[in-house]
């Protein structure tokens, strides 16, 4: 149930305000990008970009548009600051976690622009929360430089088949080492781990495989805590695209469905592993 | 056979596929042999004249990692490939999952003597045969933190298990209704233990479990047979409840070739004490084992029995509840011989007219 909040005294208008009535659709995206304690918030005409990096070697993005806001206005081109995320999640879940049908918390949120705290509004069942988060200023993101033009390989996959595989990989092994090859194994996931090597092979005609466009056999290694997180997202998602550039840069790309049926997508971008030495096949 | 062992055998024979553990003071061993039939493909490898078979030990939890998710490796998978590879040192498991997905896991492995535990069936003067479920059932009503029973035939064929309860002759006891074949006389009671994984196993399985006894200080053997699977598992007993008596450890576990000091030449009395619980318990003391019970749906190809064991050293559960000071004595490194046998403050159910000595 929308509610609209006071206008600010002074008669100045919000640099971001918005809206939604059901505030899960907004903290689920947040929870698969939630593996550091700061987030970078950006808003733009078209919607908010959450990001989350860590170690400069990995960067995450959750994204949702305007359109899944009942109400969404930015005022300048865009509004950008840091936050904690871990706070903001913790407000946005205020009225707990657990999602009983027919009940959502409804979500308002105002930021009046730079040195200004992050407002939300938060009802559900005739209580208000009102919470008053600081921000910050806003650290330089990594940029990946990672546009389609760029891409070697790329793969589109049914999220269903890999949940499982990372929900299991080996963390004994500091590596998890993705080979994508228009030739056999197609794409594999290899693990390194105390008990020994774990490679697991998708075949390009799998039922699995949505597209795939394979131009040259690669394979790159990433620190697998880095990506482990990445899990959280794939779980949410029906479907995820992996894509790699000639640097071994990967993205991944997951597509998710909210409980509106509504899509939006959160993204991880990992740079390869320095010390790459010959794969163990 | 994750219970007994940190360490899983692999051994090809023409016979089967043999899966084998021990624990380490050897006071406990099962094997798991799977027939030829069992398998889709079975290929022992070419063996000359003079070579074996390969064989070869994997750790327990490198193996059981692979088949972590028993729900889903129902759903997913369609069958396993096993490949031993000695000259790349490497055991590999492939897994075919649907969605022509696979999965290869190649595990490191050693080199390992045959291992054997000795014992004969034949020579066992009695016999239990009964439906797993009976036995699980005549346990279940023992404490949770029973470390023992004691199994006992007596006149007219009534098999009764015991319990003692603290130090005193507190004892629940139970008869299962009938036991379809005691194929002896009956002996002079000794405590056995009730593997409770073996129990879920052959409830699962449905296949009727045999306990082949003899005299206290003999081995108890568990067996389950079936066209395609023959497991054995083999327990030392207590010798004695009375007399620090000198039993020769020769029916005992023993690793061919076996290096004499592992074995107890000189003990006086061993005893492997089981857990009888059916629950997982964190409490208790158990330094070895954990204690679980997880039901298989189906008897699985790749699945190992569990067993519930435990083994202490006096020393080293200080804080064992005194119920519990009596049960396990290893043999060999473990037992000090001057040390006052916590048997003896343990009633005895029924006296040995002629006490082994």
């Amino acid at each position: 149930m929308p509610f609209s909040a006071p206008p600010p005294a002074s008669g100045e208008r919000y640099a971001l305000s918005a809206s939604l009535d059901n505030a899960r659709h907004l903290s689920s995206l947040l929870r698969a990008v939630h593996f550091q304690d700061h987030a970078t918030c950006l808003a733009t005409a078209s919607g908010l970009r959450v990001t989350v990096e860590d170690a400069k070697c990995i960067q995450a993005n959750a994204f949702i548009q305007a359109e899944i806001f009942q109400e969404f206005s930015v005022q300048e081109e865009s509004v950008m600051f840091r936050i904690s995320l871990s706070v903001l999640l913790d407000c946005l879940t205020i009225f707990g976690t657990s999602s009983l049908p027919g009940t959502s918390t409804a979500l308002r949120m105002c930021y009046r622009g730079y040195g200004y705290p992050l407002m939300l509004f938060l009802e559900e069942g005739g209580v208000v929360t009102v919470c008053k988060i600081n921000t910050q200023e806003p650290d330089e993101l990594l940029d990946f430089d990672f546009c389609s033009t760029k891409v070697v390989n790329k793969i589109i996959l049914q999220s269903e088949g890999l949940r499982e595989a990372f929900a299991e990989l080996d963390m004994t092994s500091e590596v998890l080492q993705i080979t994508m090859s228009p030739d056999k194994p197609y794409f594999r996931l290899s693990t390194f781990g105390n008990a020994g090597s774990a490679h697991l092979d998708y075949p390009r005609d799998s039922d699995l495989m949505e597209a795939f466009h394979c131009t040259q056999t690669q394979t790159n290694r990433y620190k697998i805590s880095l990506l482990k997180p990445s899990t959280k997202a794939l779980a949410l998602s029906c479907k995820v695209s992996i894509r790699t550039d000639a640097q071994g840069f990967l993205s991944l790309q997951y597509m998710i469905r909210n409980e509106d049926g509504q899509i939006c997508f959160v993204e991880y971008y990992c740079c390869p592993d320095e010390n790459i030495s010959e794969a163990e096949l | 056979l994750s219970r007994i062992g940190d360490e899983l055998y692999l051994e090809p024979t023409e016979g089967g596929l043999s899966l084998r553990a021990v624990n380490s003071s050897r006071s406990a061993f099962a094997s798991f042999l799977f027939a030829p039939l069992f398998f889709q493909l079975y290929e022992p490898g070419s063996t000359g004249p003079d070579t074996e078979l390969f064989r070869c030990k994997v750790h327990m939890k490198s193996f059981l990692g692979i088949f972590r998710s028993l729900p889903s490796l129902e759903k997913s998978v369609g069958k396993c490939l096993i490949l031993l590879k000695p000259r790349a040192s490497r055991l590999v498991l492939q897994l075919h999952c649907k969605y022509g997905v696979t999965k290869t896991h190649n595990l490191a492995f050693q080199e390992c003597e045959r291992l054997q535990a000795v014992f004969d069936t034949q020579r066992c003067a009695s016999r239990l045969c009964a439906p797993a479920r009976v036995l699980a059932e005549a346990v279940v009503h023992f404490p949770l933190t029973l470390a023992e029973v004691t199994l006992g035939t007596g006149p007219g064929g009534k098999i009764g298990l015991r319990n003692y309860v603290e130090e005193e002759a507190g004892e629940s006891c139970r008869s299962p209704p009938k036991p379809p074949s005691a194929g002896s006389p009956p002996g002079p009671p000794h405590p056995p233990l009730c593997p409770q994984g073996l129990l879920s196993f052959a409830e699962a399985s449905n296949l009727p479990l045999t306990i082949h006894f003899d005299e206290p200080g003999r081995p108890v053997i568990f067996t389950l047979d079936d066209t395609v699977l023959e497991v054995h598992l083999v327990l030392a007993t207590l010798s004695d409840l009375e007399s620090n008596s000198q039993s020769p450890s020769t029916n005992g576990v023993s690793h061919l070739p076996a290096p004499s000091d592992d074995f107890p030449d000189d003990l006086e009395s061993y005893m492997v004490a089981m857990e009888t619980s059916e629950a997982g318990l964190e409490g208790p003391p158990s330094p070895t084992f954990p204690l679980r019970t997880p039901r298989p749906a189906k008897s699985q190809p790749e699945e190992k029995e569990e067993e519930e064991e435990e083994e202490e050293e006096e020393g080293a559960v200080p804080g064992t509840p005194p119920h519990k000071k009596f049960r396990s004595l290893f043999f060999g490194s473990v037992m000090t011989p001057g040390r006052p046998d916590p048997a003896t403050s343990q009633e005895v159910l029924a006296e040995d007219s002629d006490g082994e000595s």
